[in-house]
């Protein structure tokens, strides 16, 4: 299909893609200054007052965010596109459950994962003969540990709690694949499921795309998702900055912190009518952990805010039968309440 | 005649898709008809597990994007 390729009478493309990344840089290095100098000159606010550090976390974390989640979004997106399931989909129906749970898990960090193609996605594999463990492995992994996620925790915090949070959810992943796996709960996916098509009937498609679809469909999967964020950003960065300039410490660790041993479990269930992309989470994921919030109730938080997620599990009822469906939101919120102990209790 | 499927939950993506493709049928002249498959099992059968995916004349162009109306109209007209 190459050669079919319009040609579109505009700016080549190798420019425009340079342009931009220039521009994205400029307004890297430039943010934090101006923003400082908005809140303390032009606005004449001054430095070590509630509203003053509110103000100044406000407007530079806002388009910190913002800068952050488009590069790093376009460039993931690009990537991603090289990874469609319909590709990794054969590499795990030719494995058992045990190394099958392991490449699902790190597949999942780098396939797209949208909610409403994963009922295709979970008859399309266990179709094919990828065991239900597996599948699970994916499942779980693919929405909580994405690249996004895990390239604004290292911008943000630095490469370890981006590692630590990457080591965290592939383990949720592979031990809920495993565990799964080995209940043989085959008999409470969807009947309909197991009488759809044979496998091998079902064609291998391959689809050729030009780079310039590429790039085009990674921007406008960006400019669609940080339209879609943008008010989440401001209210998460709104409360954020609340929480950074008039919160009492206090207050915060009373309830997230060391002394409630109940902490951790208490933001999973807080989280579960929360729904956002991993990627949403993040200012008020900074923000706690700037009050003393320890780091494995925070990242406990921000799993559960995109693994459990209610709507989720609705689409997925269509293809599961309760009990498969309680078996997995177990599973998924067992696994995240013990990795926010034992990071509470190793990093301290 | 030609027929267009657009494989989809009916989430936003898909309508956006079909949107497309009705656009896309206009600009290429053809007659075309555009539907939308909306049962996950016949999703799978065409081999697409990320929508939207979009089939013409029950070969598979696209799937898990979301291709413009323009790219649409030439699939249209070059593969008759």
């Amino acid at each position: 299909m190459t050669t079919l390729a319009l040609r579109r009478p505009t700016i080549p493309l190798p420019v425009v893609t340079a342009a931009a990344a220039i521009a994205w840089l400029m307004a890297w290095i430039l943010e934090a200054p101006a923003a400082d100098w908005v809140t303390f000159s032009v606005l004449g606010l001054e430095h070590g007052t509630h509203f003053g550090e509110a103000i100044a976390f406000f407007l530079e974390d806002l388009p910190k965010v913002l800068l952050l989640l488009t590069g790093i979004v376009t460039i993931v997106t690009l990537i991603r596109g090289f990874f469609p399931p319909e590709r990794i989909r054969p590499i795990l129906a030719r494995r058992g459950l045990v190394p099958g749970s392991f490449a699902a898990a790190g597949l999942g960090v780098v396939t797209p994962f949208c909610s409403c193609s994963a009922v295709p996605l979970f008859i399309g594999f266990v179709e094919a003969g990828v065991p239900l463990g597996v599948t699970f492995a994916f499942l779980i992994s693919s929405p909580m540990v994405n690249e996004v996620a895990l390239v604004m925790l290292w911008g943000l915090f630095g490469p370890g709690i981006a590692l630590l949070y990457m080591a965290a959810g592939l383990t949720v992943a592979i031990v809920g694949g495993l565990v799964i796996g080995r209940l043989g709960l085959e008999r409470y996916v969807a009947d309909y499921v197991w009488k759809l098509q044979a496998p091998a009937a079902q064609p291998m498609i391959s689809i050729h795309l030009t780079w310039s679809d590429r790039l085009s469909d990674a921007w406008m999967y960006t400019r669609d998702l940080v339209r879609k964020l943008l008010p989440y950003l401001v209210a998460g960065i709104g409360l954020g900055a609340l929480i950074h300039g008039y919160a009492p410490t206090d207050l915060v660790a009373a309830i997230g912190g060391r002394s409630n041993p109940f902490a951790v479990p208490i933001v999973v269930v807080l989280a579960v009518p929360m729904y956002s992309n991993a990627a949403g989470t993040i200012p008020i994921v900074q923000a706690l952990l700037g009050k003393g919030m320890p780091l494995g109730t925070t990242l406990a938080f921000m799993m559960a805010v995109t693994a459990i997620s209610l709507p989720e599990f609705v689409i997925l009822r269509r293809v599961m039968k309760l009990p498969l469906l309680a078996v997995f939101i177990g599973v998924v919120a067992t696994g995240i309440v013990t990795i926010g102990y034992l990071f509470n209790f190793v990093v301290s | 005649m030609r027929t267009i499927e657009v494989l989809g939950s009916g989430c936003a993506n898909c309508r956006r898709l079909e949107a497309n493709a009705r656009e896309a049928v206009t600009i290429a002249g053809v007659e075309a008809e555009v539907l939308h498959v909306t049962d996950p099992g016949d999703i799978v059968a065409r081999g697409v597990m990320s929508t939207p995916g979009l089939v013409i004349d029950g070969r598979v162009v696209s799937a898990g994007r979301i291709p413009n109306a323009a790219d649409i109209a030439r699939w249209l007209t070059t593969e008759a």
